[in-house]
């Protein structure tokens, strides 16, 4: 074994090398986790079917249905049955395919339901040097315990069911380290959301990203996550962050975590994971966190982002900017503050923890939503549900006249009943401001549950420090 | 998968950088449990006005658009969601390959093991193929180029296996399925 200091993706990659690559083929990598949903499973299984073939690794695949699944209680547990019959026969499918295959799901009255990438770490099922995927993009969340975690197309999710194997090209690393600490008001969507301004949306296009630093290292496992997340929309294949104390305090005692003697061994093998000193990446970024402000979106990508306390950039004559502004109905060189707010969205897998319900709620408490405005909160999972309620944020949501529903992805994706109608302005906690992403002609601004929650409170686009106290 | 050794069509151009899968294929379409039928759908809100008509400015609307079998798009084609539904409406609309200077990494993948080519070209180049839609290319899997209509050819880079398994129209499940030893004595090495 070579002894040249290797980076924690190289550890965890060369582990789960069933067979090497050469220039003729990719390598097989071996995959610890398969997360499986409605919406990108049911062409797998019929490949399945067609060649006779079993599930291979059942222990190893986990399923459950957060895309389609709509997020009314009386839908979900009334009885009710799900609008859209093209999306119940998709749950339906997944529920008999499950069963037909000896796949565990947790299925839609399960209480451990909830979008796949907020229950895969709150299982403790996500754990360090693991490789994780799963057919949704949004797989990178799981880089934030230190695993290499990333999204396949059908086509892999059937290799993955058939082989518990990937054929995959190794990718190249990139460095993002952040200096410095954040300020009060600033969290983990601002900077990721800096960092995906500064690099660009294809930034990371055929990188693993590891992210250092002070600032990453101050943040919680939820914050972690909400930066993980979010590594595809700067074009990467995975996010990952180096295991540390935050991270076995968070995973000690989850339930499908090691437990006794097995967890002491695995914590010492998760400490020889992060990235040896001297360790070279193919690409270095440095950013100052502490010059981070919190910040919002104003085009059609996760790119096209300022400070709230900013202006949208004027225009250069580029053609494309020009059609997302139209598109948004916002002004070249305009400032983006006190934009009006119709729809705000608080939820998904971006930023649907414990912590972000908690944050939003901070600032609501005692106010109302500003009249006009609709605000959805939508938790991450049905145990994201209960902690909450266990602690009354549901109440604080509620009495501000917020919505407070079943966990899902909600109007994230708007696929499920859950949309933002045409020409609204919605400020979105979720992952992208695509056109049409949040409905049909639905004009997305991304931002943190901080801003979201201020965003409610005033009715316009406001800085959230403006409503914190001290 | 039929094999593919050689394409030759004239091409529709949409400028637009970083198109991204929501707007191949919207998500309210992803409710299928079939692969068929997407072509329809494909670019739905910028093909189609809210009443459903064609919109006639739309350059996969064009009549001189009718049968182009292959996509130049500006710079970081693909990005966003993993959905595979973006390749299977390509191809069932018609495609049979996409050209950019950049293209996502979980949508090139779906591309290749669908059989639609994604095929990466330099600044220079797609800047001439921008500027002329309806050029009739000539993409050779084969010898990896693509060639203008001026006679101009341009080698383009494809890992060598996804080549491999297009040109034989090698099923990737088949090749794995074939290393099941390797993979049960890894699975015995470290006991997972």
């Amino acid at each position: 074994m070579s002894r040249a200091p290797k980076t924690m993706f190289e550890k965890v990659w060369e582990q789960h090398e069933v067979i090497p690559e050469t220039a003729d083929t990719p390598a097989v990598l071996f995959i610890d986790l398969h997360l499986i949903h409605e919406v990108t499973s049911p062409q797998a299984f019929t490949v399945l079917r067609q060649h006779g073939l079993p599930v291979r690794r059942t222990d190893l695949t986990l399923g459950t249905m957060d895309h389609s699944t709509p997020t009314r209680t009386e839908q979900v547990f009334g009885g009710a049955p799900i609008a859209v019959e093209s999306a119940a026969k998709q749950v339906r499918e997944l529920e008999s395919n499950c069963a037909a295959f000896g796949v565990e799901l947790l299925g839609m009255h399960n209480a451990q339901r909830g979008i796949v990438h907020i229950i895969g770490p709150e299982l403790g099922i996500t754990q360090p040097a693991k490789t994780v995927v799963c057919g949704d993009s949004h797989t990178s969340t799981h880089g934030a315990v230190g695993a290499l975690a990333f999204g396949i197309g059908t086509t892999e999710v059937g290799h993955v069911l058939a082989t518990q194997c990937l054929l995959q090209r190794k990718p190249r690393t990139l460095a993002i380290d952040i200096t410095g600490h954040l300020r009060p008001g600033v969290t983990a969507k601002d900077l990721i959301l800096a960092i995906i301004g500064k690099i660009g949306v294809s930034g990371g296009t055929g990188h693993v990203l590891e992210y250092r630093g002070e600032a990453i290292r101050a943040l919680d496992m939820d914050g972690r996550m909400t930066m993980c997340n979010m590594s595809i929309e700067a074009g990467a294949r995975a996010g990952m962050i180096a295991p540390d104390e935050t991270t076995y305090a968070y995973l000690e005692g989850r339930p499908r975590a090691p437990q006794g003697a097995a967890w002491e061994r695995a914590v010492e093998r998760w400490k020889q994971l992060p990235t040896d000193s001297g360790a070279r990446f193919d690409k270095e970024v440095t950013i100052d966190g502490s010059a981070v402000e919190p910040m919002i979106t104003y085009g059609t990508h996760p790119g096209m982002v300022v400070p709230i306390s900013g202006s949208i950039p004027t225009s250069k004559g580029d053609a494309v900017f020009e059609k997302a502004l139209a598109y948004m109905g916002l002004q070249a060189g305009a400032p983006i503050k006190d934009q009006a707010v119709n729809v705000v969205f608080l939820g998904s897998c971006t930023n649907g923890r414990l912590s972000d319900l908690r944050s939003a709620a901070g600032i609501l408490r005692g106010h109302k939503v500003a009249k006009g405005v609709h605000m959805l909160v939508v938790p991450g999972s049905q145990q994201v549900k209960k902690a909450a309620e266990a602690e009354g944020l549901h109440k604080i949501f509620i009495d501000a006249g917020a919505e407070w529903r079943e966990s899902g992805c909600s109007m994230c994706i708007g696929m499920n009943g859950d949309t933002v109608g045409k020409g609204q302005y919605s400020v979105s906690t979720s992952n992208r401001n695509f056109e049409g992403r949040q409905g049909i002609g639905a004009r997305t601004l991304l931002a943190s549950p901080l801003t979201a929650a201020a965003c409610a409170v005033r009715g316009r686009v406001t800085d959230p420090r403006d409503l914190m106290k001290g | 998968m039929e094999p593919i050794k050689t394409l030759r069509s004239r091409t529709v151009v949409l400028p637009n950088t970083n198109i991204d899968t929501d707007q191949i294929i919207p998500a309210r379409f992803l409710t299928t449990t079939t692969r068929d039928g997407l072509g329809q759908h494909l670019f739905s809100e910028w093909r189609y006005d809210a009443q459903g008509a064609l919109r006639p400015d739309f350059a996969l609307n064009r009549p001189e658009a009718q049968g182009c079998q292959i996509l130049v798009a500006g710079r970081n084609l693909g990005c966003g969601s993993s959905r595979e539904h973006a390749p299977w409406a390509l191809l069932d609309y018609g495609f049979r390959a996409v050209v950019s200077t950049e293209i996502a990494d979980i949508f090139r993948n779906n591309s290749l093991k669908n059989g639609l080519l994604p095929i990466v070209v330099d600044e220079g180049t797609s800047r001439w193929l921008l500027e002329h839609p309806g050029a009739e290319l000539t993409i050779d899997l084969e010898s990896a180029t693509l060639t203008l209509p001026t006679g101009d050819w341009v080698k383009f880079s494809i890992e060598a296996f996804s080549r491999y398994c297009l040109l034989n129209g090698v099923d990737e499940l088949g090749f794995l399925l074939g290393r099941m030893s390797d993979i049960k004595a890894y699975e015995q090495r470290v006991q997972v």
